[in-house]
Parts: structure tokens; C-alpha cells; sequence
């Protein structure tokens, strides 16, 4: 599915001129960039280069200090009430949230609930399903994965694999139009990647979610995505389809980068 | 009757005073009894097993049980054994018995703490076994551990009131006095916490800064 | 030894005022050291100078002071005497909430953050992270400081005999002592004895509760012993 033909819709995701500052450290500025539902995007980019809190801004779990990001047309940051633009109040950046669910790196687990408790805890309290519609969803999921007979396993006692395997369908169950991937391989011992990176090629062609993901696995990266982002500095210095991007990029900074990570 | 007495409080500040002394003595020498025999324990409950099983026994006794009971016990069976000691002596040893159990604790985690290669290093010079304690163990220990005794020498001063058990006229014991004499006890009372306050909040803010400063464990 | 009998029946009529005031002390103390602990933390800064004020002043003040002005002062302020068992448990509860909100704090604290980013992206509320994820975790962490507090609030009913609460330290101090002076020793033994045993019974509570926690949490039992959760300096 080549980007072009997404073009005209309205995009799922918006960046427009997104500064983030750590303290006096800008992480990102004049940042814009959009993703069309549907598509799938690699964020690629040396270490520091800003592309995790690309994520954690989109996931609310930090602020921008400028500009705007929306979410299927609604802005994370600001709410309309009584015609006005106001700051966005806990509620309404909950509801954006909603749609959006997120991978870590760690997988992050709650080791206080088994593996089924992980799967219903949200899609009960927060989406109100039932407890049995709730379950059979966990259980469609964890088949997805490959771990249906885990469900009552505590996340402890699975292997890191299992376990993001684990936090994929917890973030599925949630049914979100953008799912928002952080380096979901790399704490992983290197026999598991490939199952993992396997399961998300299937959900990403069977489903029809939009997918922004932080990879350092290259062969991933050009095989899933729809388009390919080089960050470096904070700033897109390449976007362009995967096909064009690792074999003929532009920019010298690309062909650097590129050459260190096959290289390894 | 005024429920507060401003006149009657400022004739209560004289025997809030006199109890302060003799608060800050039992505090003092309380914690001076506690760091060595602490450190005593600690020491012991590194040696053979069997000297291990008995200090820990005891330690953990102690700890277990009130310090008011131990206070009494001191103070009801010492006599029995032909010692008669005054009330206060009998209740810094009480205060410092007790705490040693604490303190011992403290020392035990801040000696855990040395690195093992320290050790090593010091029986590799062939250092004798009390120069390695002294020379290089305990003086890489105490500065660590010196937050947590701070806060066992706070813990130790707002507790020595119980020593009015065996007559012992501290803050408490000559606050109740002159309040029972008058009837008046919100003064007296009011007026005591407040004391305890105003030492106590201060020399734990000071510990605080201490804790910040040196990595404790 | 052949007042053994004597000294075990007059002790154990203390013994009912020892255990209701341990037990409705410790649970006063936990329904404190959760709202406090957690007041500590609120968003809303009157909330947490509430609650700092309360955990200071407590810590601050001799237990032994609280316990006078409650019973000595409270009633002329108010004008009424509380039940002498009630106001004991109420400086109980009250003095041991206030380090046991420190104890929650820290625990609180403890919990990575990354858990509550993993709620956060479920889009789960506050509260939601707070009871489902945080405190689940949290409370493993606190048991031992936990065990720590209820024996100090245990060792701490012993001075509700200075008013008048005839728990077992006043029937050994007031009734024994006075009949059997010579025998101090044995009477004094026995009580201590007594308070070991009701101290071991809090720790094999704990122990077993520790456990319970640490496997719902997927890990062995925390290596972490009351002697280590005091040397962190709970008193
Ligand atoms: N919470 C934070 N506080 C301060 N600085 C931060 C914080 N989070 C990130 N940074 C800084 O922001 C910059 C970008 O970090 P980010 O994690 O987004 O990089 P990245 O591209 O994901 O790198 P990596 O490939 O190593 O994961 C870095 O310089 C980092 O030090
Ligand atoms: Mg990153």
C-alpha cells in the first residue's frame, strides 16, 4: 500500500512544528510530519536522536513545549469547549489515548496480574466491556500470538519474547487505530527477534491499524514499512519509501548511518 | 476558667527547662551506651556461629519486647542482686541497651555494605584481624551509617519520657507535676510536645541532609 | 516458681486491653499510614501541607506526651472524657499513621515508572493506576517496614499503663510487684515473655502475608528481613 494513494484522506497522525526541550536540551523543533490511516511508518535515526519522545508525545506520556499534534483530526494538547480552545483536561486526553495503544521496549507488564489480568484489565475498566467479552478477546489474542495456553501464567514466569508477545495483544485488545512501537525487539535475546518481528508483519497485514514504529532492525523496517523517517538531530532529514531509502538515500548523513548499522 | 493561661504558661517554662536537662542527659549517655555496645553486637554477630545464634537471640529479645518493661525490670531486680542504682542510671542504661539492639542492626547493614574485595585486600597484607576492623572496615562503615544512628538518637530522646515509670523527673515527669498541682495539664502538655518539637524537627531535618549527602546503602 | 499460677492468671486479665489495643491500634494505623501516605503525594498542595503537618507533628512529639495531653488535655478542651481504651488507641493509631504514612509514601515511590506508562497507555485513570497497578505493587514493598511498625505499636501498648488502662504491664507493675516484690524477676520475665510471644505472632502474620504478596506479584519472597527494613531507620 504506497503512501501516494492515502495522500487525499485525512491524516491519522499530525505533527505541526512540535518543539521539545528537556530543560536546555531541544530534543525536537519545528518538527512536522503526518501519517495516513492505514500507513506504516519506521522511525530510524541514531541513539539520542529524539525518536522515542516522538512516541511518548504521541502517547501523552510527555507535553510539547510548541505546536500542535492530533490524532485523527483531534489535537492531543487542546479541546474545544463552548466554542473555544482550551487546554486539554484529563478526560479528553484520555479519550484520544483510547485510541492509541503503545509497545515499550521493556514490555512493562503489571507483574500483579496474570496474563489474562493484563489482557482484561483495560478493556474492562476502561472500555466497559463485559468480563466474558473482555475474556474471549484475551483468549482470540493470545492465540494470535501464539500463547493461548499461557493465559494464566504470570508474566514472570515467560521468556522476554513471550512477554511482548504478551504486551502486543494487551495493546491490541484495546482495538486502537495507531499502534505505537519503541524498539519493541531490542531487549530481546537475539533467537526470539525474529518471532516477534514475524507476528507483527502478520498483524500489520491483517489489520488495517496505522503503525509508527522505532526500530533498529533494518531488514523489519524495509520489509513493513510503507515509509521510512531518518531522524537525526531532531529533525526528518529523509522520508521516503523503503525501497528508495536503503538503497539509494539522499542525504549523506542517511548513507553514514546506514553503512555503521549493517555494518554491525 | 481560660481553657489557655498564658501566665500559668510562662511559669511553667522553669520546670520544662530543669526536665530538658535531664532529658538530654539520658539522651546523651543513652547514646553513647548504644553506639559501643551497637557496635559490640554487631561485631559479635560476625564471629562463630554459636556466639552468632546467642547475640542474635538476644537482639532479637529485646528488640521484641517494651523498652518501659525492660526499664522496670532493671529497676525491680537490680536491688535484688544487692545493686542499687539511681532511677536515672537505671534508665540510660535501659535507653542504651535497648537501642544497641537497634544500632547494632545499623552497623551490621553498613559493615555488610564494605565491599567484599576490602576484605581481601587487607588479608592479603596479612593486615592482624583488629587492624582490619579498625583500620579499614569500621572507618569505611561508620560514616555510612551515621544518618541512621542520628535518627536512633531523635528516636531515643522523644522516648525517654517513659522513664516517669521509675520516678524519673524529665520534660514529662515535671510537666506533670506542676499541672497536677494546679489542674492545669493543656499548658503542660501543650507546652512539652511543643519542646519535643522544636528539638526534635530541627535535628531530623539535619539528618536529613545528612542521608542526602552521603549515599546510605 | 510456685506463684507461676498466680502470676499468669493476674496477668492474663491484662491481657484482653494488650490485644484489643495492639490489633484496633495497628488498624487505625494502616487506615492513616494509606490516607496520609497518600495525601503526601496529592496533587493539591493544602492536601499535602495537611499531611505533612500531621506526620511531622506526631513524629515530632513524644508518643508519651501525646498520650497525657489526649487524656489530660483533649478533655478540658472538649469537655468530655473519651473511653480511657479508645483514646489509648487513638494515640496508638494516630503516633504509628504518621511514620507508617512514610512507609506507604516510599513504596509508592518505588514502583517503577514505567508501570504507570504502561497504564497510562491504556488509558487507565489516576485512580485506576493508583488501586489496579501501583498499590498492588507497593504493598509487597511495605510489609516489611510494616512489620517493623506493628511491633513498636505492640511494645508501645505498654504505656498505656501510666493511664490507668490496665493492660499487662500495669497488672505486673501494680498488682504483682507489690504482693511478690521478691520475685520481681520471674514476674518481670514472664511479661517479657509474653510480649515476645505476641510479637512473634505479628511476624509470622506478616511473613505469611509477605509471601502471599510476593507470589501474586510473580516473585520469590523479598530476602528483605525486619532487622534490614529497621536498619533503613524506622524506629
Ligand atoms: N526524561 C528526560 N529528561 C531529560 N532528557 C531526556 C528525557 N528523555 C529523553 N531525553 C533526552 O532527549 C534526547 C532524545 O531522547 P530519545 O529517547 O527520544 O532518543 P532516541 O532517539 O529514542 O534514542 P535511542 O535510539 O537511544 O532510544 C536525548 O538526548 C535524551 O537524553
Ligand atoms: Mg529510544
Amino acid at each position: 500500500m504506497p503512501s501516494v494513494e492515502k495522500s487525499g484522506a485525512d491524516p491519522m497522525i499530525a505533527f505541526d512544528g512540535v518543539e521539545k526541550r528537556f530543560g536546555d536540551n531541544v530534543v525536537l523543533s519545528e518538527l512536522s510530519f503526518t501519517v495516513a490511516p492505514g500507513e506504516h511508518v519506521c522511525l530510524i535515526g541514531p541513539s539520542g536522536s529524539g525518536k522515542t519522545t516522538i512516541l511518548r508525545l504521541l502517547m501523552t506520556l510527555e507535553k510539547c513545549d510548541a505546536g500542535t499534534i492530533t490524532v485523527g483530526g483531534t489535537s492531543l494538547s487542546h479541546m474545544e469547549k463552548n466554542g473555544k480552545l482550551v487546554p486539554a483536561d484529563e478526560k479528553h486526553v484520555r479519550d484520544v489515548r483510547k485510541r492509541i495503544g503503545m509497545v515499550f521496549q521493556q514490555f512493562n507488564l503489571f507483574p500483579n496480574m496474570t496474563v489474562r489480568g493484563n489482557l482484561v484489565e483495560a478493556p474492562t475498566r476502561v472500555l466497559g466491556l463485559s468480563k466474558d467479552e473482555a475474556d474471549a478477546r484475551a483468549k482470540e489474542l493470545l492465540d494470535l500470538v501464539g500463547l493461548g495456553d499461557r493465559i494464566d501464567s504470570h508474566p514472570t514466569q515467560l521468556s522476554g519474547g513471550q512477554q511482548q508477545r504478551v504486551a502486543i495483544a494487551r495493546a491490541l485488545a484495546m482495538r486502537p487505530d495507531v499502534l505505537l512501537l519503541d524498539e519493541v525487539t531490542s531487549a530481546l535475546d537475539p533467537e526470539l527477534v525474529a518471532g516477534v518481528l514475524k507476528l507483527l508483519s502478520d498483524i500489520g497485514s491483517s489489520t488495517d491499524i496505522t503503525f509508527l514504529c522505532v526500530t533498529h532492525e533494518m531488514g523489519f523496517a524495509r520489509d513493513f514499512s510503507d515509509r521510512v523517517m531518518m531522524f537525526d538531530g531532531g529533525r526528518v532529514i529523509e522520508d521516503a519509501a523503503p525501497e528508495k531509502l536503503f538503497t539509494a538515500p539522499e542525504h549523506e548523513r542517511t548513507q553514514a548511518f546506514l553503512h555503521a548499522v549493517v555494518d554491525r | 476558667m481560660n481553657v489557655w493561661d498564658w501566665n500559668f504558661a510562662g511559669q511553667i517554662i522553669p520546670a520544662l527547662l530543669n526536665g530538658l536537662r535531664i532529658t538530654l542527659i539520658a539522651t546523651v549517655l543513652g547514646s553513647l551506651i548504644a553506639f559501643v555496645l551497637g557496635l559490640v553486637l554487631a561485631i559479635l554477630g560476625r564471629g562463630p556461629r554459636p556466639v552468632r545464634i546467642v547475640v542474635r537471640a538476644i537482639v532479637e529479645f529485646i528488640r521484641s519486647t517494651p523498652l518501659l518493661v525492660q526499664v522496670y525490670f532493671l529497676f525491680f531486680v537490680l536491688p535484688a542482686f544487692g545493686v542499687v542504682l539511681p532511677a536515672l542510671t537505671v534508665g540510660v542504661l535501659a535507653l542504651g541497651v535497648h537501642y544497641a539492639t537497634y544500632t547494632s542492626e545499623v552497623y551490621r547493614a553498613g559493615i555488610d555494605a564494605v565491599p567484599r574485595g576490602q576484605w581481601e585486600a587487607a588479608t592479603a597484607l596479612s593486615l592482624p584481624r583488629t587492624r582490619v576492623w579498625t583500620g579499614v572496615v569500621l572507618p569505611q562503615a561508620i560514616p555510612r551509617v551515621l544518618p541512621a544512628l542520628g535518627n536512633y538518637v531523635i528516636s531515643m530522646f522523644k522516648e525517654t519520657p517513659l522513664l516517669i515509670g521509675i520516678g524519673v523527673l524529665d520534660i514529662v515527669g515535671q510537666v506533670r507535676e506542676v499541672g497536677g498541682q494546679s489542674f492545669r495539664y493543656v499548658e503542660a502538655y501543650t507546652l512539652a510536645g511543643l519542646l519535643f518539637l522544636l528539638l526534635s524537627y530541627p535535628a531530623s531535618l539535619a539528618v536529613r541532609r545528612l542521608e542526602r549527602r552521603r549515599a546510605v546503602r | 516458681m510456685d506463684n507461676l499460677g498466680t502470676f499468669l492468671s493476674v496477668l492474663s486479665q491484662g491481657l484482653p486491653f494488650t490485644i484489643i489495643a495492639t490489633v484496633a491500634g495497628i488498624l487505625l494505623t494502616i487506615v492513616l499510614s494509606f490516607v496520609a501516605g497518600l495525601a503526601l503525594m496529592s496533587s493539591s498542595k493544602t492536601v499535602r501541607v495537611i499531611s505533612r503537618i500531621y506526620v511531622e507533628g506526631l513524629r515530632g512529639t513524644s508518643e508519651v506526651v501525646q498520650l497525657f495531653w489526649i487524656f489530660f488535655a483533649l478533655p478540658v478542651l472538649v469537655g468530655f472524657q473519651i473511653v480511657p481504651i479508645w483514646a489509648g488507641i487513638l494515640v496508638l493509631g494516630l503516633n504509628h499513621g504518621a511514620y507508617g504514612a512514610e512507609i506507604v509514601r516510599g513504596a509508592v515511590q518505588s514502583v517503577p515508572r514505567a508501570q504507570v506508562e504502561g497504564a497510562i497507555a491504556l488509558s487507565m485513570t489516576p485512580a485506576q493506576r493508583m488501586r489496579r497497578v501501583i498499590l498492588p505493587q507497593a504493598v509487597v514493598e511495605m510489609l516489611p517496614s510494616f512489620n517493623n511498625l506493628f511491633i513498636q505499636l505492640l511494645k508501645s501498648t505498654a504505656l498505656l499503663s501510666f493511664v490507668s488502662i490496665n493492660e499487662i504491664t500495669r497488672q505486673a507493675q501494680q498488682v504483682l510487684v507489690p504482693r511478690f516484690n521478691p520475685q520481681a524477676f520471674q514476674i518481670f520475665l514472664l511479661l517479657l515473655v509474653m510480649y515476645l510471644i505476641m510479637s512473634l505472632v505479628i511476624t509470622a502474620i506478616m511473613r505469611t502475608l509477605e509471601r502471599v504478596a510476593a507470589a501474586r506479584v510473580g516473585r520469590k519472597p523479598s530476602a528483605r528481613s525486619r532487622s534490614q527494613a529497621t536498619g533503613a531507620g524506622i524506629a
